[in-house]
């Protein structure tokens, strides 16, 4: 049992929570994951490492509440415990000095982007920080990015904050200031991914997207988390979660993660039934 | 004497009662029920109580199977539990899983008649009997201590039948061993790979709850390579490792349309309905969908596993066999066999298939085969197939299970230098089951590929030897 120590809310939806884990953190990197089981009757679902302490033994998660498990999650309070908590899995972004990086994060994708860009900008790169989100209500770990990256660009789909639009109008806008990028780095939904790495193919700007795949036991044990890239059959546990985004199959990856679309409104029906899960 | 012996010869052995094809199809429980006392009593009267057992050469760990037999005749049960735990940690397991029919009981005298004596039935239900009625008794044990008076330790990588073995028997010694284990859960495949109409998990909970009492630590959600690696274990203290990680990763087919929604690997089935309960979704989180129709890949004890478990599931009208050899080739037991056939699982032999087909949504919905027929014998000394030309023909499924096999996991071996491999990414070991780095053993699926449950925990019994031979040498 793994004691959640610090609880915060960052919007209605996406919360924080710090995690009592040595086992984690022992050997945590930047772009690794863990999985969590949130209570004895609960799936195992993959969540990013958004940041940690070696000594404390702590490990930090921003996560967005969107079905059954991720409720649950979200209805613990400092001083629950979870059941499980498993890893580090994946394998670690390979930290080198690039030159100039671009870190594009869309939603629960920031928390993502921030331990890679704080290591990036650490071993030398220039890092300018692209952040998207739907609305202003919606924006989190803005002072965080800033804190690692030498500029953030804002992004919100209705322009209720920073510049109205999408992460690719931005980055496009960089690319047509014609200073060179050396990487971009994109974590967020799958169609966000997939049109960032449609942009950069166009300028043949290297890309690294991580992926979201459905996973059970995120140990190369069980093969649903397989996604096509380049043609092949990966695992996206073992094999990723980055790849090189021109060559992801996105669509595939975006038909698989529907699959149990029914099942988790059955789930998310019966638990609120059995009062498993409160909604305000 | 010699009389006596053709009488007991003629015998028939006795068959354990099981459920009905047509009730356990609706259950999750156990279909062989088990011995009464009287007709264990009767099955253990007709051996011929050998003087050359060859029955005992047959089992992999070599349990006194004549001495625990003789006992259970003799109405001594608890006797015959101690006679075969000398040899055998996990013999509730065994009795159930053991394909006997090659081992012990292939080589049982009586196997000339075609009646060989049920010894794995004895042996459960000897096993049985003591979870029934007896305390299991916890040794006294000392603890083994270095030259400042430390305990002296030992890590287990994997809690399977390889990992859990060798951990037993390193704390019979008296060495504090702790087994790391990347999931949640204790047993490997025992766990999340045979289901519970095989093999209860509340079997492989009382044994891990014996290991606990002889002292053995459990590290759940630790997955050596990147929680910690094997140097950290050697840095924490421990003064041998022994890797049981298992075979692990599964084997698509390669054909198209293997990655469209209702397309799971067997592993993947079985953890859903046995590591997480899916059949009990939405009580428990984990969900599993099946259509009405499913196809099984394979005829080996996964397939038959896979297959018997779809039959059981909600909704679920046809469950399809797809093997491209004949029924002779079939790798699954033939008891397994039979038992699948009798609860309605179709066979489609000879066939291979050669594509899978979606919908729209990128669901399943069809597989197409082609027919197969056998050709000469090939390396394995098997007839191989070869496919009819323009003999392709489809059959409707909304589920495909493909059921090939598994080949080594290098999530761990990856992560370690020096370690040598062979050919197919094994680890290899010595005959002291050590493996190129020294203090750094390996046993059971991981050195061998896909074997037994028997042969995994021989290998940990026998690792657990030469690591202490190791340490005493250090
Ligand atoms: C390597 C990895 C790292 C991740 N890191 C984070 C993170 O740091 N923070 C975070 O909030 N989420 C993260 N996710 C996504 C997270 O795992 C899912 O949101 C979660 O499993 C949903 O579970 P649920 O039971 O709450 O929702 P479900 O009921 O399973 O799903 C609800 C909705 O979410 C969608 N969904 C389900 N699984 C995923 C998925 N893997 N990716 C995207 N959409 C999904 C479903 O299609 C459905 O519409 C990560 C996923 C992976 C594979
Ligand atoms: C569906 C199925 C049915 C079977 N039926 C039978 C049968 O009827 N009879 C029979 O004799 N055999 C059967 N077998 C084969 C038998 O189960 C295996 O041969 C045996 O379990 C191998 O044991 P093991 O200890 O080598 O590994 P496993 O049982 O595979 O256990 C390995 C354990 O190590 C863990 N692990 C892996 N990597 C790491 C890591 N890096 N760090 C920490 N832990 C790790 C895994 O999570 C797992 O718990 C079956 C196998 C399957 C899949
Ligand atoms: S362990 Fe297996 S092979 Fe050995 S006697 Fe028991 S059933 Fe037979
Ligand atoms: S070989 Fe068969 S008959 Fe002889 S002792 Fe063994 S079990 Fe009994
Ligand atoms: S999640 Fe099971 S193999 Fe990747």
């Amino acid at each position: 049992m793994y004691e959640i120590i610090e609880k915060k809310e960052l919007t209605k939806d996406i919360k924080f929570i710090a995690v009592k884990a040595p086992h984690i953190v022992y050997n945590a990197r930047a772009g690794n994951f863990v999985v969590i089981i949130v209570d004895e009757k609960g799936e195992r679902i993959p969540l990013t490492i958004y940041d940690w302490e070696k000594e404390k033994g702590i490990v930090y998660i921003v996560f967005m509440e969107v079905g059954v498990s991720t409720k649950k999650l979200g209805q613990l309070n400092e001083g629950d415990f979870l059941y499980a908590i498993a890893g580090p899995f994946g394998n670690a972004f390979h930290i080198q000095n690039y030159g100039n990086v671009v870190m594009i994060g869309g939603g629960v994708g920031t928390p993502a982007i921030f331990p890679i860009a704080r290591e990036l900008k650490n071993a030398g790169n220039k890092v300018t920080s692209i952040i998207g989100y739907r609305s202003k209500e919606l924006v989190i770990l803005e002072n965080e990015m800033k804190s690692v990256s030498d500029e953030v660009f804002i992004a919100t789909n209705d322009g209720s904050y920073g510049e109205k639009g999408l992460v690719t109008d931005i980055l496009q806008k960089l690319i047509d200031k014609k200073e060179k990028i050396d990487l971009v780095v994109a974590i967020g939904p799958v169609v966000m991914m997939k049109a960032v790495s449609e942009l950069t193919k166009k300028y043949n700007i290297k890309t690294i997207v991580s992926l979201n795949a459905m996973m059970v036991d995120a140990t190369g044990m069980c093969g649903v988390c397989r996604v096509t890239v380049g043609g092949q059959t990966k695992f996206s546990c073992v094999d990723g979660p980055d790849f090189d985004g021109h060559l992801v199959d996105f669509n595939e990856l975006m038909v698989r993660l529907s699959a149990y679309k029914d099942k988790e409104e059955e789930s998310l029906h019966y638990c609120r039934l059995n009062k498993k899960i409160k909604e305000v | 004497m010699a009389e006596e012996n053709i009488s007991k010869a003629k015998k028939q052995r006795i068959k354990m009662q099981e459920q009905k094809p047509e009730e356990r199809i609706k259950n999750f429980f156990e279909v062989p029920l088990g011995y009464t006392e009287e007709e264990a009593i009767n099955e253990a009267k007709r051996c011929l109580q050998c003087k050359e057992p060859k029955c005992i050469q047959g089992c992999p760990v070599n349990i006194n199977i004549k001495e625990f037999i003789y006992k259970i005749s003799k109405k001594d049960f608890k006797g015959a539990i101690d006679t075969i735990k000398k040899d055998n940690s996990l013999p509730a397991v065994c009795g159930r899983v053991c394909p006997q029919e090659e081992q012990c009981e292939a080589a049982c005298i009586m196997q000339k008649t075609k009646n060989p004596i049920n010894i794995g039935s004895l042996e459960r239900f000897a096993a049985d009997y003591e979870a029934k009625t007896g305390k299991v008794e916890i040794p006294v044990i000392g603890k083994k201590l270095d030259k400042v008076g430390n305990p002296i330790r030992v890590a287990i990588i994997g809690s399977g039948p390889s990992g859990l073995t060798c951990a037993g028997d390193l704390a019979k010694i008296g060495y504090e061993t702790v087994i790391y284990e990347a999931l949640h859960l204790p047993g490997g495949v025992l766990i999340y790979g045979i289901p519970e109409f095989r093999l209860p998990k509340n079997i492989v909970k009382r044994e891990v709850e014996y290991l606990k009492k002889l002292g053995v630590k459990f590290e759940f959600n630790s997955v050596i390579g990147k929680t910690y690696t094997i140097d950290d274990l050697f840095n924490m203290g421990f003064k041998a490792v022994f890797i049981g990680v298992g075979a692990g990763t599964p084997i698509f087919l390669g054909i198209p349309g293997e990655n469209l929604k209702g397309v799971y690997s067997a592993n993947e089935f079985l953890t859903r309905l046995n590591a997480m309960k899916a059949f009990l979704f939405p009580e428990y989180d984990t969900p599993v969908k099946v259509g009405e129709k499913v196809a099984v890949i394979g005829a080996g004890n996964v397939a038959m596993d896979a297959a018997r478990w779809a039959r059981r599931l909600k909704g679920v009208k046809e469950v399809h066999i797809i093997y491209r050899r004949s029924e002779a080739e079939m790798p699954a037991r033939i008891e397994e066999i039979k038992r699948a056939k009798e609860e309605g699982i179709i066979f489609n032999l000879l066939t291979n298939p050669v594509e899978i087909i979606g919908n729209e949504q990128g669901w399943v919905k069809a597989i197409k085969c082609i027919k197969m027929e056998l050709g000469e014998p090939d390396s394995s000394g098997r007839r191989k197939p070869i496919p009819m030309p323009g003999s392709e023909f489809i059959i409707d499924v909304d589920t495909v299970i493909p059921a090939l096999g598994t080949k080594a996991n290098k999530l761990l071996t990856s992560d370690v230098k020096n370690l040598k491999l062979n050919k197919w990414g094994y680890i290899e070991v010595d005959e002291n089951y050590m493996t190129s780095i020294p203090g750094v053993f390996a046993g059971g699926d991981i050195t061998t590929g896909s074997a037994t449950v028997i042969a995994a925990m021989g290998a940990g019994r026998r690792a657990a030897k030469a690591i202490d031979e190791y340490i005493k040498k250090l």
